[in-house]
């Protein structure tokens, strides 16, 4: 590894299961939107996300938010999108990030702006999040721009990005985890993680060749709050498994228990894949709900939070 | 070939409204072939406006052209004598034919008569997609003989992203995801381990990015 001073980084490199969690920005430039959440969680996660205008609709920069925490002392993770910035602007916010002192960056490519509040805005494109990985690496261990410049203080960030298990086609979803690591990505967080089975396959095939030794693969969960939700993330959100018995589980219970049973779903989901070999931890993103992350977290056992040394 | 659609009648007869000495001038080429601005549609179009300026009670004169290409000088100047009768030019053209038009006759004001849309193919009749975004620098070769500039809704060289589902893009589900294409032909190929080649960073200085574009030859200039 890197051997930046990122605490997320320490902690797996000690070989802890790590814990994350995110934040969404707020849709205007109130700065407690974001403290407020990251007060409920930070004592329960080792290093919140914060999304890059998510779903591609308008919200208070990702890079602000990071700012914020940091200065609380909370550990940010920057996440960024190539979606709306060409590689001038983003080497350039890798640099405003590290001048915070901002060590850990999810390197993303973005939903399509036609999900967002601008569907008739230009999209960029110029780096997809494979080459975003890259640029980030060359940044940091050979201290120069991707113009060939040298760059005074470089960035000293952990490299993450994200991998869809469900996604299709499935036969090279572990390629293409296999092209972010050659690219040199540290971590991965997964996108939620419903389908448990497939999920252990996906895992399996990583194994096998070996990727799990070279990459920390947190798992993404998303505690679901309601039948109408479970339905809405399986027929709706694009790259999304939700088998049905999850949904008959969920539609199973009354309305007013159904949120329970998501944070029972969610716990049980944990403790399942924690004994899954290369499971180096959790990303959980509560959407709107990041109140019972605590509750998750110590439920599932991964509470208190180990000291970074 | 260039594609390009219709535009609306509407906005045809508001760019023209004012002139009464109008011609409509077609192009032989793509645009006949994608049923946008050929002999046909400038027959229908010049129609419309006779119609519309007659129930309007205003005398406008619509002549009829269709040219064997506009974007070649020498076939433009056949106008050349009889110009000067016009007021105004509706070229049915792509966007190159509508300006090569404009430059040729600096007089006369110039309407665009279709929106020009992209390079692309027919894939039957009425249904016209996207091939090439002219990039200038063509990785075909790479990714299995499908683009994924133009076919990839974020032109993403290493992809697919978490959005290909079944098959289909994440913005639209009656459109092929383009890396699924990619690495079903690889497949098909026997070359699927060239899926894990990464595709480096692209230099777009060659394509709309690096300003407008000229290629040189010169070998064939005269």
């Amino acid at each position: 590894m890197s051997g930046t001073p990122s605490r997320l980084e320490k902690i797996l490199t000690q070989g802890h299961l790590a814990v994350t969690s995110e934040c969404g920005p707020p849709r205007g430039s109130d700065p407690e939107a974001i403290t407020k959440k990251a007060d409920m969680i930070k004592a329960h996660v080792d290093a919140i996300n914060i999304t890059d205008n998510q779903t591609s609709v308008t919200r208070l920069c990702s890079l602000a938010a990071c700012i914020h925490l940091k200065l609380k002392g909370v550990e940010p993770v920057l996440q960024m999108v190539t979606r709306d910035r060409n590689r001038i602007a983003l080497q350039s916010d890798i640099l405003g990030a590290s001048s915070f002192d901002i060590h850990n960056i999810l390197c993303l490519s973005g939903d399509h702006q036609q999900f967002g509040d601008n569907p008739k805005a230009q999209n960029v494109f110029d780096l997809d999040s494979i080459h975003l990985i890259q640029t980030v690496k060359q940044m940091r261990d050979e201290g120069k721009f991707l113009g060939g410049d040298d760059i005074n203080r470089p960035p000293k960030m952990f490299i993450g990005a994200a991998a869809n298990p469900f996604a299709d086609p499935f036969e090279i979803r572990v390629p293409r985890l296999a092209k972010k690591v050659a690219a040199g990505v540290e971590f991965i967080q997964t996108q939620c993680i419903y389908n448990l089975d497939r999920f252990e396959e996906w895992m399996k095939q990583a194994r096998d060749r070996g990727l799990h030794k070279k990459v920390f693969i947190l798992a993404g969960l998303t505690p679901l709050k309601s039948a109408g939700m479970a339905k809405y993330m399986r027929n709706r959100v694009p790259g999304m498994d939700v088998p049905e018995e999850v949904v008959k589980r969920m539609s199973g219970v009354p309305k007013e228990e159904q949120a329970r049973e998501g944070i029972k779903i969610c716990v049980e989901s944990i403790q399942r894949l924690k004994e899954v070999e290369g499971v180096s931890g959790f990303h959980i993103m509560a959407i709107e709900w990041e109140e019972m992350v605590p509750e998750i977290v110590e439920k599932g056992g991964l509470y208190p939070r180990p000291e970074a040394g | 070939m260039i594609v390009a659609g219709k535009k609306p009648i509407e906005e045809i007869i508001e760019q023209v409204e004012p002139f009464s000495s109008i011609l409509v001038a077609g192009c032989n080429e793509c645009v006949t072939v994608c049923e946008a601005g050929g002999k046909k549609e400038v027959g229908v179009i010049a129609s419309a406006l006779r119609m519309y300026f007659m129930n309007q009670g205003k005398e406008v004169k619509i002549d009829e052209i269709t040219f064997e290409r506009q974007c070649d000088r020498e076939f433009l100047e056949e106008l050349r004598d009889r110009a000067d009768r016009y007021d105004a030019i509706l070229s049915l053209a792509c966007g190159a034919g509508v300006q090569f038009m404009a430059e040729t006759y600096p007089s006369l004001p110039v309407f665009p008569g279709v929106n020009t849309s992209f390079i692309g193919v027919t894939e039957q009749r009425g249904l016209w997609t996207e091939r090439c975004q002219g990039c200038g620098d063509c990785i075909l070769g790479r990714t299995a003989g499908i683009c994924p500039i133009s076919r990839c809704a974020k032109r993403l060289l290493n992809g697919p992203c978490g959005g290909s589902t079944k098959g289909k893009c994440e913005i639209n589900k009656e459109l092929d995801c383009a890396w699924q294409l990619i690495i079903e032909r690889l497949k098909e190929l026997g070359r699927l381990e060239d899926y894990e080649k990464i595709i480096p960073i692209k230099d777009w200085s060659c394509e709309r990015a690096g300003g407008p574009r000229k290629v040189v030859r010169e070998d064939v200039i005269l």
